[in-house]
This record gives structure tokens, sequence and C-alpha cells, in this order.
């Protein structure tokens, strides 16, 4: 959403735009002064830049969010493993402690930055920044942003990624979309990980899954895979060299995108339309700018 | 548990917007919060005087409106209710819908005692 075409006035608020002006007075004097600006202003402006940074290096950046343990990490090896000699690859690691993560990354010739976050339960569009002043992103064709393991928080912070993926592993249990919709609704891409368990927990139906997606009026596409054993990383490969493709595209024609689900269908917004200042207050965005609601 | 940093940034907004107008205290926020935002209007409540303590607005009343969740289906055009985790057309069960209404995050009101410039 924006705050400068009233694309925030939904039949929800509407009501509250009617009528008495932007600085109208209360029955006892006060001055009353309608805003409908979105909470999240700051950080989607930081992402904003994010974004044009990540455009400016023609690099396709992705965010990948799961609860704790889903596989973010070994799908990242596996996708270094698979993609590593014929693309560059960059990551940023989010984790309340440790390196760890960005060790394991590193042990496979790839950059990879570690933001240990504390006690935040998410990455948002300020870490990010910091993290590329220590990231040089000349070259690199992804990069893989691996939010804090979390359902909940991340879902709600734009880092200036191009698409969210978001994994889902058999051992958790195939209702997860419908008790974190707000996570599974923001998806491009939803994975399906540890297909490798799904003899031991036949209880998990990949279908019932994907049918709990679709409920969220999710278009985004499904795939059921395994870093290990026979699970087949192709429709994960084909989707990342689509979205490099695509971005590439995008780039030649001086557009960008966002993530935020299939549900609002396509999402493009002019780069060059952006018109950012550094400046946090009274600027403007420009024609151009991404007005779905999700 | 994002809800004390979603309050800091919406005690940014509120001190700027008191700062505009020269006002001199905070009476009343309003804010609109759809349940496919990803925030708990509870937490936000809790949160809120932890954030405020020692500024213009400290002894601002927050309310905080919960926006319905409503769809627009991209096949038979039908506007209908909905709900977080089931965004289905009514009319037609058809999943190609648009969410117009329920993700709302926006500080949509704020009320301020703005002093006399001649008292």
């Amino acid at each position: 959403m924006c705050d400068t075409c009233g694309c925030n006035i939904t039949p929800g608020n509407e009501h509250l735009v009617r009528g008495d002006g932007r600085l109208a007075h209360t029955a006892d004097g006060r001055a009353a002064v309608t805003v409908l600006q979105g909470l999240l202003t700051e950080n989607d402006h930081q992402a904003a830049h994010n974004r044009e940074h990540f455009d400016q290096h023609g690099t396709l950046t992705l965010n990948l969010m799961s609860s704790p343990g889903a596989g973010k990490t070994s799908l990242l090896e596996a996708t270094i493993d698979a993609l590593g000699g014929s693309l560059r690859i960059a990551v940023i690691e989010g984790d309340l402690e440790t390196e760890n993560d960005a060790v394991r990354i590193r042990a496979k010739g790839v950059p990879a930055i570690q933001i240990a976050t504390g006690s935040a339960c998410h990455l948002d569009a300020h870490m990010v920044h910091t993290a590329l002043h220590h990231l040089d992103l000349d070259g690199i064709d992804i990069l893989f942003i691996e939010n804090v393991g979390n359902l909940v928080c991340p879902a709600s912070f734009d880092l200036g990624q191009h698409r969210n993926v978001t994994l889902l592993s058999v051992p958790e249990g195939d209702d997860k979309p419908a008790k974190y919709p707000v996570m599974f609704r923001a998806a491009d891409l939803v994975l399906c990980t540890k297909s490798d368990l799904l003899p031991l927990l036949p209880e998990f139906q990949p279908e019932r899954a994907e049918r709990y997606l679709r409920n969220l009026a999710s278009a985004a596409p499904f795939a059921v895979l395994s870093t290990r054993g026979p699970g087949d990383l192709g429709p994960w490969l084909d989707w990342l060299q689509e979205e490099l493709t695509a971005q590439r595209a995008r780039l030649e024609q001086g557009l960008t995108t966002k993530s935020g689900g299939q549900s609002a269908g396509a999402q493009a917004a002019a780069v060059s339309g952006h018109g950012h200042t550094h400046h946090h207050h009274g600027h403007e965005h420009g024609h151009h700018h991404d007005h779905h609601h999700g | 548990m994002h809800e004390l940093s979603i309050c800091q940034s919406l005690l940014d907004q509120v001190e700027g917007i008191a700062r505009q107008h020269g006002a001199s205290r905070v009476e009343f926020i309003l804010l609109q919060v759809g349940p496919l935002s990803g925030l708990e209007p509870a937490l936000l409540h809790s949160a809120w005087p932890l954030a405020a303590v020692g500024t213009v607005a400290e002894t601002a009343e927050l309310l905080i409106e919960p926006a319905p969740v409503r769809v627009r289906c991209l096949d038979c055009q039908a506007e209908s209710a909905a709900t977080p985790n089931r965004l289905l057309c009514a009319a037609c069960g058809g999943f190609r819908t648009r969410l117009i209404s329920g993700d709302e995050l926006l500080l949509a009101r704020v009320e301020l005692t703005i002093p006399d410039p001649d008292g």
C-alpha cells in the first residue's frame, strides 16, 4: 500500500475520511487530523531503497521464510551444489544468535553475511541495509535472504526482496497455511520440504496443504521436494531460473517488482518511477507504484 | 512479537504530526488494524504505554478499530465477507479473489490539543 494515491482507503475505513476534512475539530475543541498512513512506512521506505540497490546490481533477491528447522539452510546448500557452477549466489542469514548458518554457507564457497538479531523475531529492511554494506553484490545473480525461523513476524516486513519463498516441512503438519494465513498469503512460492519423511508421516497430505494454501486465494506454485534421498529439486531450480530470467527482462524495461503473494496478479513497477529521496517525510512516489493490497 | 517496534514507528509518526501542528498534547489516536496485517491489537495495546512514556503522546487514548475481511472475486465480480484463512468468493466459491479490506495497518486519525497562539 502507499500513502499518496488513496489506495489505503478501503471499504473498512472510508467512513473515516468522509465529511469533515483533514483538520476538523471535535466537540471539545481538539484538532482532529485524518492521517490514513501505514504504520510500516519507514520500513517500507528503506525496503524500496534496498530493492533499488538490488536492481542496480542486476541481482534477484529472494526472502526465504519458514518455521525454525524447516530446512532453509539445507535447501540453500543443495541449491548451491546444483547451481553454484553456473550462477553466482550470495546469502544473508538471519538468526537470533550464532554464525552457524553463515559458516555452513561459506563452506560451500559462497559469500554469506550473518545478521544476529539478538532477541528480534524477524529481519527488517534496516537490518538488511546494514548487512548490504558488508556484501559486494557486483556480479551476484541471486541473493538469498534467509529470514529468522518464524511463521509470524517476518511476513509483515518488506526487506526489498523481489519474491517470497515460504517453506513448509512435512513434520510440521499440513494445516500450517490455515494456521498462519498472513505468512502463507505472502508467499510467491511454497516449498513442501523433507518429502523423504512422507512415508513415515502419512498423516501429512501434500494435496491438503495445497488446498489450505488455495483457501488463502493464493495462486503461488506449490512444490514438494527433499534435499536428501530421491527428492526432486527440479521444480525449485526451474522456478529460480524463470525468476532470474523475468528479473533480467524487467530490468531491461526499467521495471521492478515486489513480493507479496500471487493473490493480486502481476505486480510490476517502474524503477525510475520511484523517485525516492533519503528523507523520510514529504517524498513523492511515482505513478507506477505497486497498488495491490497484500 | 513485533508489536513494540510497530509502536515505536507509530510514535514517530504521531510525534511528527503533533510537531507539524504545534500541539502540546496528543489526546487520541485511532488505528485501523485488519486481521491479515499480522498485528495483534491486544499486544499493541500493552506495548503502547512502554513506547509512549515521557512523550507528547504519553496520555493519549489509543483506540484500535478492527477492519473487516472482504474480498472481490476476479471471476464473478461479487464482493463478499471472508475469514483470514478462507478468502474464497462467497458467491461462486472461486479462489481467484482480491483482498479489498482486512490487511490494513493504518494510523487513521489523531486528536491534538493545540495551544491558542493568543492565549
